[in-house]
């Protein structure tokens, strides 16, 4: 339990009928589901209003676990049926949870879509840099010289940059954080739960069972405290402009403007249509 | 005129394409959301609803390709919108896996296929009935699925608005499927509003400690739980157990999927549609759907006239296909003919039914429609050797 959050208990967010979860032991998608539901609790974002829309893979089976209405979709389709669903639902506070897989390769196209949009949607991309749930293939955040499955010589595709992709692409508000800082991540999911538009998070997370134990990166606390000393350089080496310091590894906030949120501006347009309809 | 004049007055004709008579239907059924991707020959569906939608409290949204636009549909539906995307071949193709989604998951909606002519890209202007198969197994796995056959834009309006009921009444997804021909040609219709009232959306009630999500019910079909209610459930294209999370457990998955075939079978009453035009003296009857429907209607026409006996079978629920009504629509005939726009799709489920021997197909797949001279001609070639 952290001392820092006296108030918080995470079983008051989790549906208890549904452990043991499926994680493996050290995944660091359960720290990054914790950091999510503290976050809820310190906003008091009501579950009964809440909506968790998934994708595909480890990080998409986490929507099962949280005591809300959850829908586990299709392979990097969460974005799209959030899109349907925030629009019918401007009432429901829509937070999507993704994979490096589901989100950069497979759902692309409906990210930067998403992030063009900008209709307020929260979304957690849980970085892993592998395939996880289907036995460690490469993903498109596999740093270059990796180990997967499906690389046995070593990646030598280079990775996305995601919050670069997704500032890119227009989202309003961009931020990035490692699973080793449960506090900050919690709050820059705060910050992204906030903000009026679309939010996108990229949380760096550990796959400790097939990437970690593929690439002899060590126990699960060892994969953490990798985090402090190296801050995840394999996904971000050698970006096309930015060849990477450890160090200086963006985290936080990256990127917040104001944009006008799609939903509002489209129902704002429609109530003048109808308006003018009526009088003709 | 004041306002409860103007509505007791009889609908003006007007000249309408099948698209148009669509986008209307779905204002009448209640649709409420629209998500598509555009592709000729059924843009005008679209291009209809993006200012009828808004006008009616609704939202459209033009998505980034049909798998998105699917997807969008079964999430507002998923909060509880009657919704509607509409495509073709190509963006049919794309929208299978979100189909398979919301017919495992059930989730109502409403996927409307204009027909042209493929395969692939194929032929965007032309019409074809090539799909026929498609909106039935068109996603992976077993599952049912509605599909309506309209033959006319009258009838686009009605099933438009038919398909919206079935597919709250059976929480499914409904499939409408017409071509381009009805699609894109405009008649004179005075199109009647329902004076039915619509299918609602069975919404759970009672204490969230005793809601079942999937609970097997009296008529088969589980009450949903709208978000915001207090349910609180989880929803996945996952097989899963009556309580809506993930379950392999064979009797489960059994009992589960079973059901989804059983649902419809206890609603065929309701879904099953069909016209059956002279079959019961005919030597030959003729079975179509939609363009190759209406001349076949012409041909019976032309037969009749030379004293041929021939009748029309036009199934206007294509699936579940209705079955007895062909049995006894043949009963009498020596010869079926089956002319449609493809190498023989709607032809291999009536020889399921009928046989081999006594079925005969008329097949083109050049992009034009069968001609009623074409069905005339070897329907009275049938009856001379029969
Ligand atoms: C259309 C489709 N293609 C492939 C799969 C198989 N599949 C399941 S999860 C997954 C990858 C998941 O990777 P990621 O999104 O990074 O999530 P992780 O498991 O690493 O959390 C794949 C390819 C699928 N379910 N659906
Ligand atoms: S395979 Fe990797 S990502 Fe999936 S649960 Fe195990 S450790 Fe986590
Ligand atoms: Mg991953």
């Amino acid at each position: 339990m952290f001392t820092d959050a006296p108030n918080f208990d995470v079983r008051d967010y989790l549906r208890l009928e549904m452990m043991p979860h499926f994680l493996c032991p050290g995944c660091g998608h359960g720290i990054a589901l914790r950091a999510l539901l503290w976050a809820l609790h310190d906003l008091a974002i009501d579950k009964d209003k809440l909506a968790i829309v998934s994708g595909i893979g480890c990080a998409g089976r986490l929507s099962a676990y949280i005591d809300a209405n959850t829908f586990h979709t299709t392979h990097g389709r969460p974005l799209a049926f959030a899109t349907g669903l925030a629009l019918a639902r401007p009432d429901l506070h829509v937070v999507v949870i993704s994979g490096d897989g589901d989100c950069l390769a497979i759902g692309g196209n409906h990210l930067i879509h998403a992030c063009r949009r900008n209709l307020k949607l929260t979304c957690l991309m849980l970085n892993n840099e592998i395939y996880g749930m289907t036995g460690g293939q490469v993903s498109p955040t596999t740093a270059e010289t990796r180990l997967t499955t499906t690389t046995p010589l070593g990646n030598n595709e280079p990775s996305f940059d995601a919050c670069a992709l997704a500032s890119a692409a227009g989202a309003g508000f961009v931020g990035r954080e490692v699973t080793r800082h449960v506090p900050k991540l919690k709050e820059l999911m705060k910050a992204g739960l906030e903000h009026p538009g679309f939010a996108f998070i990229e949380v760096l997370t550990d796959c400790t069972e097939v990437y970690g134990r593929k690439n002899e990166l060590g126990s699960s606390p060892e994969m953490i405290m990798r985090q402090k000393s190296d801050m995840r350089p394999s996904a971000y080496r050698n970006t096309v402009d930015t060849p990477f310091h450890p160090t200086s590894l963006p985290t936080g906030i990256l990127m917040q403007n104001d944009r006008p949120e799609y939903g509002a501006a489209y129902r704002r347009a429609a109530a003048l249509a109808a308006a003018k309809g009526a009088k003709k | 005129m004041n306002v409860v004049d103007k509505a007791r007055v009889k609908p003006a004709a007007k000249l309408l394409s099948g698209n148009n008579a669509c986008a209307l239907g779905a204002v009448a059924a209640g649709c409420r959301f629209f998500a598509g991707y555009p592709i000729t020959p059924s843009s005008e569906i679209a291009e209809r609803l993006v200012t009828l939608l808004p006008q009616a409290g609704g939202v459209f949204i033009q998505m980034e390709d049909e798998i998105s636009a699917m997807a969008a549909v079964v999430g507002a539906s998923m909060g509880g919108a009657k919704a509607m995307t509409a495509t073709s071949g190509p963006g049919f193709s794309l929208k299978q896996e979100n189909i398979g989604y919301a017919a495992g998951a059930e989730i109502p909606c409403v996927i409307v296929n204009v027909m042209r002519g493929g395969p692939s890209t194929g032929m965007p202007t032309r019409p074809s009935q090539a799909d026929v198969m498609q909106t039935r197994f068109g996603s992976h796995g077993d599952y049912p699925m509605i599909v309506l056959a309209p033959a006319s834009v009258r009838e686009i309006y009605s099933e438009t608005i038919r398909a919206f009921d079935l597919a709250e009444t059976c929480r499914t997804p409904v499939i409408l499927l017409y071509d381009q021909v009805i699609a894109q040609s405009s008649e004179t219709v005075a199109l009647e509003p329902p004076t039915t009232p619509r299918a609602e959306r069975k919404w759970a009630t009672g204490p969230r400690e005793e809601f079942k999500p999937f609970a097997v019910g009296p008529d088969g079909i589980p009450a949903m739980a709208k978000p915001g209610a207090g349910y609180r459930v989880h929803t996945t294209g996952l097989t899963h157990s009556e309580t809506g999370f993930p379950s392999q457990d064979p009797e489960t998955v059994n009992r589960n999927l079973g059901r989804l075939f059983s649902k419809l079978e206890r609603h065929r009453e309701q879904i099953d549609s069909w016209e059956a035009v002279q079959c019961d003296d005919a030597d030959v009857v003729i079975v179509a759907i939609g363009i190759s429907s209406r001349a076949a209607r012409r041909a019976v026409e032309i037969c009749r006239a030379s004293g041929v006996r021939a009748g029309l079978f036009r199934p206007i629920t294509l699936w579940p296909f209705p079955e007895a009504p062909l049995c006894a629509a043949t009963k009498n005939a020596r010869a079926v003919l089956v002319p449609e726009l493809s190498i023989g799709q709607l032809r291999l489920e009536v020889e399921r039914l009928l046989g081999r021997d006594k079925v005969e197909g008329l097949h083109q797949f050049s992009g034009e429609p069968i001609t009623p001279a074409q069905i005339a001609a070897r329907a009275t070639a049938l009856a001379s050797e029969a």
